[in-house]
């Protein structure tokens, strides 16, 4: 039998019974969308956050106590301001040295109050991360030598407390403690779903009094150049270390930030295409069991077939036909279905999703060989039936 | 038309063929030896109760099943030497097939249904059509090309599958009970079709049947009982063939 005409009754069978062979798709077509959108949710995340970790700002060093790695426990920091001022001597520039001490904390004016993330600071913040003010000022040299009660608010905090006036002079409390508002950031949006304008910026000296601890979290370093950011990391790190002897330190750069994120996000897709995948698998063994059904019903065809000279291979191919061509199809509607799905989420929800056409090739390349694994077993068993029981079948 | 066969040689020759079944360990034999020559050209019928054995005989005729034992030769072929795919071919370019049940594909048009066997050679759709078409004018449905199997009458049906089993130009036609499943009228006429098919075009017909006046039309006559053959008329019976024929009417040219 010619090719084109095994297709061509392949495509009658399923013609011939559209209403089984639409349900039988279905699940090859949930399999495949699910993989194209996960795995398009997988890949937006992970552009997204390599697109804020470069927002950041260039060339960024950053020094916290501990190991970075995948599973280590974040370390108690034994970090002080003295230890800043040892890392500033290192860099031997004060403007390219920022630190963070960073709380949960209500804040309130009047009778609002928003629950935000409270960050003692020093003046360099803006210059070091790269972050614009909306109004008003941010944080001076002057406020952090003297623990000024001074506050720089997100652009969500200033709206949740402020919604009708200028924040710039009026007094907010943190912790119960009274704060002037001075500046008020450019907001930055959403990213995956975590509000970057819910933050307040005060002073580290004052935070250090409000909270009652001396600590710091984290010292963040601009270097000057590329090529210097590792050395300079390494003498940070030996300096930390030899002034706590009994700690360890990392210096990560951006790279290795984005090289962290990427393995996680990286298996966090590899997850949900292998969840997808599994949903695929189910619509496969659908696949085969209505073939098997389909076999079973038109035994006497097959037998009839044969008796005019049909082929064990003729019978085989031609149910295999049916079976690719019922998942092949099932596979170009997922990815339809997927890719529809996937860019209205990116468009109406704050999930992130990116089609890649690897993602697309890869899902209709499995379907298709779903179809071939699937439609194998019921095919063979068509090919081998024995023409004198199959033409007596009822 | 035999089939581009070297004359003399026999359409299809058994030789002490038998069919045993095995049915849960257990041995069924259905033939016990059959002898049988089908020559080109024959108009043979083989009559016989059910479970004499006429149904297995006329699937190894056909090449549909193998002999567990004995020698069966289909167009020079020897039946047991040959793989399930050249035994398809074999059926394809030898044998003609005409069912009780008509065996039609229902959701395919006559003409497509006639251009089936075609579909197997590789032939091209529209030399298939052709074909097909040709077949169904000589057996008078020449008005009925793209009707389905159920827009026509049982007679009608059975026309098909006889254009059908002969759009191949087969060597022998076999046909199962091919009036078994319709009226008197429509079953003579189908006969008188197979006959008329056979006179002109000189294919041979195997007919399958218990109904005796349908075998009384046949030039030659084979009675089975019990797994083998009991009289055949194209050879001189033995007494006790004879006297086990029982239920075979006698016809002329036994002696």
């Amino acid at each position: 039998m010619r090719f084109a005409e095994a297709w061509r009754v392949a495509l009658d069978a399923l013609r011939a019974n559209r209403m089984r062979s639409a349900l039988t798709m279905l699940g090859v077509i949930i399999g495949v969308a699910s993989v194209v959108v996960l795995v398009a949710i997988g890949t937006g995340a992970k552009r997204e956050v390599e697109r804020q970790v470069e927002g950041l700002g260039s060339n960024l060093l950053v020094v916290v106590p501990g190991k970075i790695d995948i599973g280590a426990a974040p370390a108690v920091s034994r970090l002080s301001l003295a230890d800043v001022d040892a890392v500033t001597r290192v860099v031997g520039d004060p403007a390219r040295v920022a630190v963070t001490v960073a709380s949960g904390e209500t804040v309130r004016a009047g009778r609002r109050a928003d629950f935000t993330t409270v960050q003692g600071v020093l003046e360099t913040t803006p210059s070091v991360f790269t972050r614009q003010l909306g109004r008003g000022s941010y944080l001076t040299a002057s406020d952090v030598d003297t623990s000024r009660r001074v506050a720089v608010l997100g652009a969500s905090v200033a709206g949740a407390l402020f919604p009708d006036r200028d924040p710039i002079g009026q007094q907010v409390s943190i912790a119960g403690v009274r704060f002037r508002v001075i500046g008020v950031f450019a907001p930055l949006g959403q990213s995956l779903g975590v509000d970057r304008d819910d933050e307040v910026h005060i002073p580290v000296t004052a935070a250090h009094r409000l909270y009652g601890t001396q600590r710091i979290d984290g010292i963040a370093v601009k270097a000057p150049d590329r090529e210097r950011i590792d050395a300079l990391g390494d003498r940070i790190v030996a300096e930390l270390t030899r002034r706590h002897p009994d700690t360890e330190f990392s210096a990560v750069t951006q790279q290795q930030i984005l090289g962290v994120l990427g393995d996680i996000l990286g298996v966090l897709t590899g997850v949900l295409a292998a969840i997808a995948g599994i949903s695929l698998l189910v619509g496969g063994v659908g696949v085969s069991n209505i073939m098997l059904v389909s076999v079973r019903e038109r035994t006497r065809e097959i037998g009839l077939r044969k008796a005019v000279g049909a082929r064990p291979r003729d019978i085989g191919l031609q149910f295999l036909l049916e079976a690719v061509l019922l998942t092949s199809l099932g596979g170009l509607l997922g990815m339809a279905l997927g890719v529809g799905a996937a860019l209205a989420a990116d468009a109406l929800s704050p999930v992130p999703a990116a089609i890649t056409w690897w993602s697309l090739a890869l899902a209709f390349g499995v379907s298709a060989a779903v179809g071939i694994v699937f439609g194998v077993v019921p095919a063979q068993r068509a090919g081998r039936l024995d023409p004198v029981v199959a033409l007596r079948a009822e | 038309m035999t089939g581009g066969l070297p004359a003399g040689v026999p359409a299809i020759e058994a030789v002490d063929v038998s069919r045993t079944y095995q049915l849960d360990g257990v041995s069924v034999p259905a033939l016990r030896g059959v002898t049988l020559t089908v020559d080109p050209g024959d108009y043979l019928a083989v009559i016989g109760p059910s479970g004499s054995g006429k149904s297995t005989l006329m699937h190894l005729l056909g090449g549909l099943d193998r002999p567990t034992g004995g020698r069966l030769v289909i167009g020079g072929r020897d039946v047991g030497s040959l793989t399930p795919p050249e035994l398809a071919t074999l059926r394809n370019r030898t044998i003609g097939f005409v069912f009780q049940a008509f065996h039609l594909l229902s959701r395919t048009s006559a003409v497509d249904n006639v251009a089936l066997p075609l579909v197997y050679r590789g032939m091209g759709a529209r030399q298939r059509r052709e074909r097909a078409a040709a077949m169904l004018g000589r057996v008078g449905l020449g008005h009925r090309l793209d009707h389905r199997p159920n827009q026509l009458s049982g007679g009608e049906q059975q026309r098909v599958a006889i254009a059908r089993a002969l759009v191949t130009d087969p060597t022998v036609l076999l046909a199962d009970e091919p009036t078994g499943n319709l009226d008197t009228v429509n079953g003579q006429a189908v006969l008188a079709l197979l006959e008329e098919l056979n006179t002109e075009s000189g294919v041979a017909l195997v007919l399958v049947t218990h109904d005796n006046e349908v075998a009384g039309r046949a030039r030659r006559r084979i009675a089975m009982r019990d797994g083998v053959v009991v009289s055949d008329s194209a050879a001189p019976p033995g007494p006790a063939e004879a006297a086990a024929a029982g239920g075979a009417e006698p016809v002329g040219g036994v002696r």
